[in-house]
């Protein structure tokens, strides 16, 4: 049986609230829940895997996507704020 | 066996709430903690924001805490019920826009009103309050008005300076031993430090200047200026994370230009692009610029010119300046940059 894959926005957002969004969604989920959660703050790299520990829920990954742009570039060419693209997976547990 | 008894700890990542809590799970009593986040925290975000720490991102004080003890943490969004706090102390400010003891009741109710509706059944909270340690809000005389005013009476107890105040109900009841309390007053750090090291901390977070942005001189002035330039002092999220961002400078009433000061904060405003007038220069690596407010196109020249001043072509006879709107269009300037002289301190918003 394959894991649901929810996923959570939460780009654009600054610590604590990406955690704050993670602790309410996966509030809503069932164990063996996998959740997806995007952010571009880079705390969230220690912070949602400390909620995790402090919860008891699985850390199955963390991926980081640096796009080094110039200034003008990045205005030009649209935009999401903090620059720097952090995937995080955690599976529920009961 | 008697039934253990639980407890909600305010978590704030400093050292006293860490010791209360730890010193009533000590005693046998399920703890867990919880923290506020009410956007003025300073937890994180400059660092959040600024690239060159980045690199190096600080943890959240109050997650580690709550590792550091074993105990789950919850962190509660409390950004908009917060507003009328902050607007409407019934006890006043201290010395900023800091509204300590309305802030400390609020806290105290949340956490009630939390440990009720997640009907966990716990029995009485907890935090990590010393008599006299803050000059506002921890008082002898301001203990009672937090426990009567939050409602949570004697539900509520400070372990770190209980022998001062009259015993609580988990005192009474025996869910915790007084005599394993203390009697700690006072702004002296030592009998907490001792406490630590005897319950075997080694490290702990030393906020300097405290956790909350409104207990900052130039943040208040900056939100003052703020509630002035708006007419009210309504605010949303944004409004307050921009304060704790870049250079503010106001030329006049009708507009502030907020000037990031590097990279990081180059980034982090352009994710305003959407919601307020941008400038950058195409000619001269520079600050991104949004601009608050209602300018003519006057006040958009001068807006170029002064980022002409604080970008690498400030030395040039022209800089040129794109400014883009909101709903798309642009234009493009190029101006001569403003002297360091042509910008007089008042423009500084909070001085800074």
């Amino acid at each position: 049986m394959s894991a649901e894959l929810e996923t959570l926005d939460a780009r654009g957002l600054l610590c604590p609230l990406p955690v704050i969004r993670t602790q309410d969604r996966v509030k809503g989920l069932d164990p063996g829940t996998v959740l997806e959660v995007l952010a571009t703050d880079a705390g969230t790299i220690h912070d949602i895997p400390a909620w995790c520990r402090v919860h008891g829920h699985e850390l199955l990954s963390i991926d980081e996507f640096e796009e080094e742009r110039s200034q003008s570039q990045s205005i030009d060419e649209g935009y999401v704020r903090g620059g720097h693209e952090i995937r995080i997976r955690l599976k529920v547990c009961g | 066996m008697p039934e253990q008894r639980k407890a909600v700890a305010l978590i704030s990542g400093g050292l006293d709430s860490m010791l209360a809590a730890k010193v009533i799970m000590d005693q046998g009593v399920h703890v867990e903690g919880i923290n506020f986040f009410t956007g003025f925290c300073v937890e994180g975000h400059t660092h959040a924001i600024r690239a060159k720490d980045r690199a190096k991102p600080k943890r959240n004080n109050a997650l580690w805490v709550a590792e550091q003890l074993g105990i789950k943490l919850h962190i509660i969004d409390v950004i908009d019920e917060y507003k009328d706090v902050l607007l409407n102390p019934k006890h006043g400010y201290g010395a900023n826009l800091n509204p300590c003891l309305d802030c400390k009741v609020f806290m105290v109710k949340k956490a009630l009103a939390w440990s009720f509706m997640e009907e966990n059944g716990f029995d009485f909270i907890i935090t990590g309050e010393v008599i006299g340690q803050r000059p506002k809000s921890q008082r002898k005389d301001t203990m009672p008005v937090i426990a009567r005013e939050s409602g949570a009476d004697d539900r509520l107890l400070r372990p770190l300076c209980a022998r001062h105040l009259p015993p609580t109900l988990p005192e009474r009841e025996g869910w915790v031993n007084r005599d394993a309390l203390f009697d700690f007053h006072g702004r002296n750090r030592k009998p907490q430090i001792a406490l630590a090291e005897r319950l075997g901390f080694e490290d702990w977070a030393q906020p300097a200047g405290g956790c909350c942005f409104l207990t900052d001189a130039q943040y208040s002035a900056k939100l003052t200026d703020l509630w002035q330039a708006h007419g009210n002092r309504e605010y949303e999220l944004d409004d307050i994370m921009l304060l704790k961002v870049g250079r503010h400078l106001r030329p006049a009433p009708n507009f502030k230009l907020i000037v990031g000061r590097e990279l990081g904060e180059n980034r982090y405003l352009e994710g305003y692009r959407k919601q307020f007038i941008s400038l950058f220069s195409t000619s001269h690596n520079g600050p991104l610029v949004l601009v608050d407010g209602d300018p003519d196109s006057e006040d958009l020249t001068l807006a170029a010119r002064i980022l002409g001043r604080y970008s690498q072509g400030r030395s040039a006879p022209s800089v040129t300046v794109k400014i883009n709107r909101p709903d798309g269009q642009a234009t493009e300037l190029a101006v001569a940059p403003l002297d360091g002289h042509e910008i007089p301190q008042e423009w500084h918003v909070g001085g800074a």
